[in-house]
């Protein structure tokens, strides 16, 4: 029966190769017994994991997967297809609109919808039930074509693809294309375009909007300082005691643990004597020059760590920061802080930093 | 000839003088005759059409179309001919051609249409010059040429002549029909001719309601008649009436006989008739006195083939009369209104013609004859109650007049003439139709004879108390005018009338003393309509025929009597005294008609109605608004779905896929 | 193993795409989710193609990924501009359209 069903489909599409059977390999089946649990994981943790860039991360390996599985059942052109301009560009696409959103409350885990989970559970397990088990019972005995030959023309690869597209589809092919177009052009209006775009402010006008109050603080926020041995946005800026100036804490990232920080923080509140600023001169005579200029050198080597650790600790933040939302203009400095204790990143610091960013502060 | 009314079913149409050979006009006088109908109704189309620009001299216009009428009505009398000349029919067009329903609209030229084109065009003249005087100005005052009511009154007064005619010198019953429902309009328009009193327009729609319910009886008649033989014209009808059933014509007498009720203002349909004086007096004389209440006459008198095949026929139209006459009688006795008093009189008199048309072949004859005499006397009654109006600042009430006749000599004049002539004075005109009936009443057969006799005498008692008594209010005793005030504040200086008035008052009571020699000396009235109306059979009486006249004359003598010793002789009070006797006070509400008119037919409607209005708005537009409310409702719980929340909407799609792919799966082949 | 294992892969990954667009409230995710939908859709259609032998599965699993990738475009922008006017990215927060 399968075989004349088979046959007779055959006979309808002009592009049928063969009317041999094909079988399903070794190879394929241990492929798909490997990547076909590694798409349902990856399904799964995009649906629970709790932040949306793991979410997105994790619908990557899904769709990696999956086009790998398109290669398997020789849609090759598909399957690469899947991967460039799936996997890469939409969601790079994705992964960028969130850059831009960021992190919000909305995955809190408190539920406004009652019974919206349970019934989403009942529900899933429902249609999986209904639809693996019609999908079985009406094809248990199925047996698969001859695979089709990608170097022919009908075959799976990009020249069999072109030949039905710009022939057999050709006008869905068009109408796809004007829907390509149309839908960039929404996006640009969408993204860039809207009411009511002010022109940029003056120099002037900013400077008086600054002095006015709108904006949180007159002057931007201090830099690591011109005495500072690391310019990344990590490092603090120090006062002249050598305590850390809170305004200069990143509110996204974290911020250099204080162990790093000891010799500068020494250097500037003048704790520690200067270095010789003849040492590899030889010349010996120590010269007062300002503490400042001497702890040029010394950060030199804490500057070669501090770059190590800052990759360390920098890591492209969405564990332990806030975004750059200008929310509470007060809370930076002390909102990055405290939620850096329960950040999971932390424990990834070769330091054991838990306390550390509390002492920054101090 | 012994064999009076009492004739058997199936009685064969030769022993009826009715249906003669209806020959064709001829001539040209005959040929033209329905210029009789047209000239008056053309005058009330310029009179009315023609507007403001008319007012000058519509009203010249106006008589002149009835005088004219009235000239050649007289010329078509001498040209028909003596009384052995039979029905002349003139046919005009054929008006209903459908199918099998053929009517024609033709004349019948007979004796007894003659005579009522005479009356008619004749009392219409006359009146028509009363009313130039009468409606010289309207209520404002005005005259001349700013007096529009006069034009308009004219112009309806044309149309009343124009649709009278139509209906006595109609050839079929439903020509008949159509000036019935003519002067039915007539009278409505003329009845409320002053629109802005509220009574007044009342009283047109009681007229016309209550003439509609008559006019049921007629029309189904004529259904009736239509169904049985297939044709409405006299000729044919009453050449075939032999065919009918004895129940189909006993049917159709009783149903002409209420539609005679309800435009003669018999029993029980006469309530409208007294409240039909809230017009001018002119349109009572004419119409609620000599003419469109006659018509009820007319049409027994047309049918009387068919009426004489039915002796119970017959017999209600004679009670209905016997009735009426008396109710007439006792309530006219209450009233202190001039103009009610002679209206209830109006409706008593009628009761003697019904009494009479009802007695059959022996009183058809007689019936008519008393028409047109009650025609002239009555209508000079009226319009000398008219002058007294005029002279009395328009006041109706009788108490405040009083020893008018050195002020109106004239007026008193014809008045005294008309009176005398109503209450059956020996020698004048109303003595003689008077004596006839009563004598042919008495001369009916059994109990029948002394009941409706006595009545009739006894009526002809009550008549004469209770015009006695107006003469003696009005034209006698103290001047109780003088201490008064008119109604509309003013003092009255009563004086005589204009000649335009007078003369026709005094052409009508010349009529009314002429007229009863003209109409017995050698039975001539009689023998003239004996080929409408058939031979006169005069019967044997119970009493002699010498002591009836006698009797009769004792009885109005006695009234007459009475009504000087209660009346003249003791002083007149200024109101109506309010501690009377059970009858006068049932006498002064109508005998309870009106009371009884409310109870019967008013209430129920308007209880009908509303009831209907209830049902309406509570059941229909109750379920409309309930429909309106329980959708609001059933909406007001279901848009708590719309929560707004775009996952609870994908919740309720992910229910209905499931839902559609497990009916899918479960119903659909494996 | 027959292909229709392939496609009882593809139910169960729509599934959770289904589970995940009720569960998850965050606009951006949800949209991930309906990704994951059409792609279990692809795989199907794959799949379909594979076992007929015949190449117009793949196709229009093409124009299914096109069609994708257009709506994916237009959909964040929506999203963006939604998140610059109101603040939040949540579809809770978009719920004027209620009784």
């Amino acid at each position: 029966m399968t075989m004349t069903a088979t046959t007779e489909v055959l006979v309808r599409t002009p592009l049928a190769q063969t009317a041999q059977q094909g079988v399903v390999g070794t190879g394929e089946t241990v492929v798909f017994w490997i990547l076909g649990p590694l798409a349902l994981l990856g399904a799964l943790g995009m649906v629970f994991a709790r932040s949306a860039v793991h979410s997105a991360l994790w619908l990557v390996l899904t769709m990696l997967s999956l086009g790998v599985l398109y290669m398997a059942q020789s849609a090759q052109f598909l399957g690469f297809t899947q991967i460039i301009v799936y996997t890469g560009a939409i969601m790079m696409l994705f992964l960028f609109v969130l850059m831009i959103v960021g992190r919000d409350a909305s995955d809190s885990v408190v539920e406004v919808l009652r019974g919206q989970r349970l019934a989403a559970g009942v529900l899933g397990v429902a249609l999986a039930a209904l639809l693996v088990a019609g999908l079985a019972r009406s094809l248990d005995a199925v047996v698969p074509a001859a695979p089709l030959n990608p170097w022919s023309p009908g075959g799976g690869a990009a020249g069999g693809l072109g030949q039905v597209i710009f022939t057999d589809y050709l006008f869905p092919f068009e109408l796809t294309s004007a829907l390509l177009i149309t839908a960039s052009l929404g996006a640009m209006v969408l993204a860039y375009g809207g009411k009511g775009r002010k022109p940029r402010m003056t120099q002037r006008e900013t400077v008086e909007a600054r002095f006015q109050g709108k904006y949180s603080r007159p002057s931007p926020l201090p830099g690591p300082g011109v005495y500072a041995t690391a310019n990344s946005v990590a490092t603090p800026a120090l006062l002249p005691d050598g305590s850390v100036a809170e305004d200069s804490l990143s509110e996204i990232l974290d911020s250099t643990p204080v162990e790093r920080l000891r010799p500068d923080r020494d250097a500037v509140s003048g704790s520690v004597p200067p270095p010789d600023a003849h040492a590899l001169t030889g010349t010996g005579h120590p010269e007062h020059g300002s503490e400042r200029s001497t702890s040029g050198s010394t950060p030199d080597s804490g500057g070669e760590e501090t770059p190590d650790g800052d990759s360390g600790d920098g890591t492209p933040g969405d564990g332990g920061g806030k975004n750059g939302s200008t929310g509470h203009a007060g809370s930076h400095g002390a909102a990055g802080a405290t939620d850096d204790p329960q950040s999971p990143d932390d424990t990834a610091h070769p330091d054991a930093g838990s306390s550390s960013p509390e002492e920054v502060r101090q | 000839m012994d064999q009076r009314n009492g004739l058997e079913d199936g009685v064969t149409t030769s022993m009826l003088a009715a249906p003669e050979p209806v020959q064709a006009a001829q001539g040209a006088i005959q040929n033209n005759a329905w210029l009789i109908i047209a000239i008056p109704l053309l005058g009330a189309a310029v009179l009315l059409l023609a507007g403001r620009r008319a007012n000058g001299w519509g009203h010249l216009l106006g008589c002149a179309t009835v005088i004219a009428s009235f000239g050649y009505a007289l010329a078509l009398f001498t040209s028909v001919g003596g009384a052995e000349q039979a029905a002349r029919s003139l046919h005009l067009f054929s008006w209903i051609p459908v199918n099998s329903l053929q009517v024609d609209f033709g004349l019948r030229i007979d004796p007894l249409s003659l005579v009522f084109v005479l009356l008619i065009t004749g009392v219409g003249a006359l009146i028509h010059i009363y009313s130039i005087g009468y409606m010289a100005h309207d209520q404002q005052g005005r005259a001349g040429r700013g007096n529009t009511e006069r034009r308009r009154f004219f112009g309806y007064l044309n149309l009343f002549v124009a649709a009278m005619l139509i209906l006595v010198l109609g050839n079929s019953f439903v020509t008949l029909y159509l000036g019935w429902e003519g002067v039915g309009l007539a009278s409505y328009l003329l009845i409320g001719f002053w629109q802005q009193r509220p009574s007044a327009a009342g009283a047109a729609t009681k007229a016309f309601v209550m003439n509609r319910v008559g006019d049921v009886g007629l029309a189904l008649a004529i259904f009736l008649l239509y169904a049985r033989l297939g044709t409405t014209q006299y000729s044919e009808v009453f050449a075939r009436a032999g065919e009918l059933s004895t129940g189909t014509v006993l049917a159709i007498s009783l149903l002409l006989l209420l539609g005679a009720c309800g435009k003669s203002g018999q029993v029980p349909l006469q309530a409208w008739l007294p409240d039909a004086m809230e017009g001018p007096t002119p349109v009572s004389a004419l119409i609620h006195a000599a003419t469109m209440v006659t018509a009820g006459v007319y049409l027994i008198a047309r049918a009387n083939p068919l009426y004489s095949m039915t002796e119970t026929g017959q017999l209600v139209v004679a009670i209905v009369g016997v009735v009426t006459l008396l109710v007439g009688c006792v309530i006219g006795c209450a009233y202190d209104d001039i103009k009610k008093v002679l209206a209830y009189s109006t409706v008593s008199q009628i009761g003697y013609m019904m009494l009479a048309v009802g007695l059959g072949p022996a009183g058809y004859a007689l019936g008519i004859m008393h028409l047109l005499t009650h025609g002239f006397f009555k209508a000079a009654l009226f319009l000398g109650a008219g002058s007294v109006m005029h002279g009395m600042r328009d006041e109706v009430d009788m108490r405040k007049f009083g020893g008018l006749y050195r002020y109106m000599p004239i007026t008193f004049a014809t008045f005294a003439v008309g009176y005398l002539a109503l209450i059956g004075f020996p020698f004048l005109s109303g003595y003689y139709s008077k004596e006839a009936i009563i004598a042919a009443a008495f001369a009916e057969p059994g109990w029948q004879g002394w009941a409706l006799g006595g009545a009739a005498v006894l009526g002809a008692g009550l008549t004469a108390f209770y015009m006695t008594r107006l003469m003696l209010l009005t034209f006698f005793g103290e001047r109780r005018w003088q201490h008064r005030t008119a109604s509309d504040g003013g003092e009255f200086h009563p004086h005589e009338s204009p000649p335009v008035m007078t003369g026709p008052m005094i052409v009508l009571a010349v009529g009314s003393v002429a007229a009863g020699f003209l109409f017995t000396s050698g039975e001539r009235l009689v023998h003239f309509l004996s080929p409408a109306l058939g031979e006169l059979q005069e019967g044997h009486t119970v009493l002699p025929h010498s002591v009836i006249p006698v009797f009769t004359l004792g009885f109005s003598a006695l009234g007459v009597l009475v009504a000087w010793l209660v009346v003249g002789r003791r002083p007149v009070p200024e109101t109506a005294p309010s501690r009377v006797s059970p009858l006068v006070r049932a006498a002064r509400a109508d005998l309870y008609g009106n009371a009884l008119n409310r109870a019967v037919a008013v209430r129920p409607t308007v209880g009908l109605a509303d009831g209907l209005a209830r049902f309406d708005r509570a059941g229909v537009d109750g379920t409309v608004n309930g429909v309106a409310t329980t959708l609001g409702a059933a909406s007001q719980v279901l848009r708590r779905w719309q929560t707004g929340f775009v996952r609870s909407y994908a919740m309720s799609m992910l229910v209905g896929g499931v839902l559609l792919v497990a009916a899918l799966l479960s119903v659909g082949t494996p | 193993m027959t292909p229709t294992y392939y496609l009882l892969l593809s139910a169960l990954l729509f599934t959770i795409g289904t589970v995940g667009v009720l569960i998850r409230r965050n606009a951006i995710v949800l949209f991930m989710c309906v990704e994951l939908m059409l792609n279990a859709v692809n795989l199907s259609l794959v799949t379909f193609a594979r076992i007929e032998g015949s190449i117009d599965g793949q196709a229009m699993a093409f124009f299914v990924m096109v069609v994708a990738a257009a709506e994916v475009v237009v959909g964040l922008a929506i999203i963006m501009s939604i998140y610059r006017t109101r603040r939040s990215a949540s579809v809770d927060d978009a719920n004027l359209l209620k009784y």
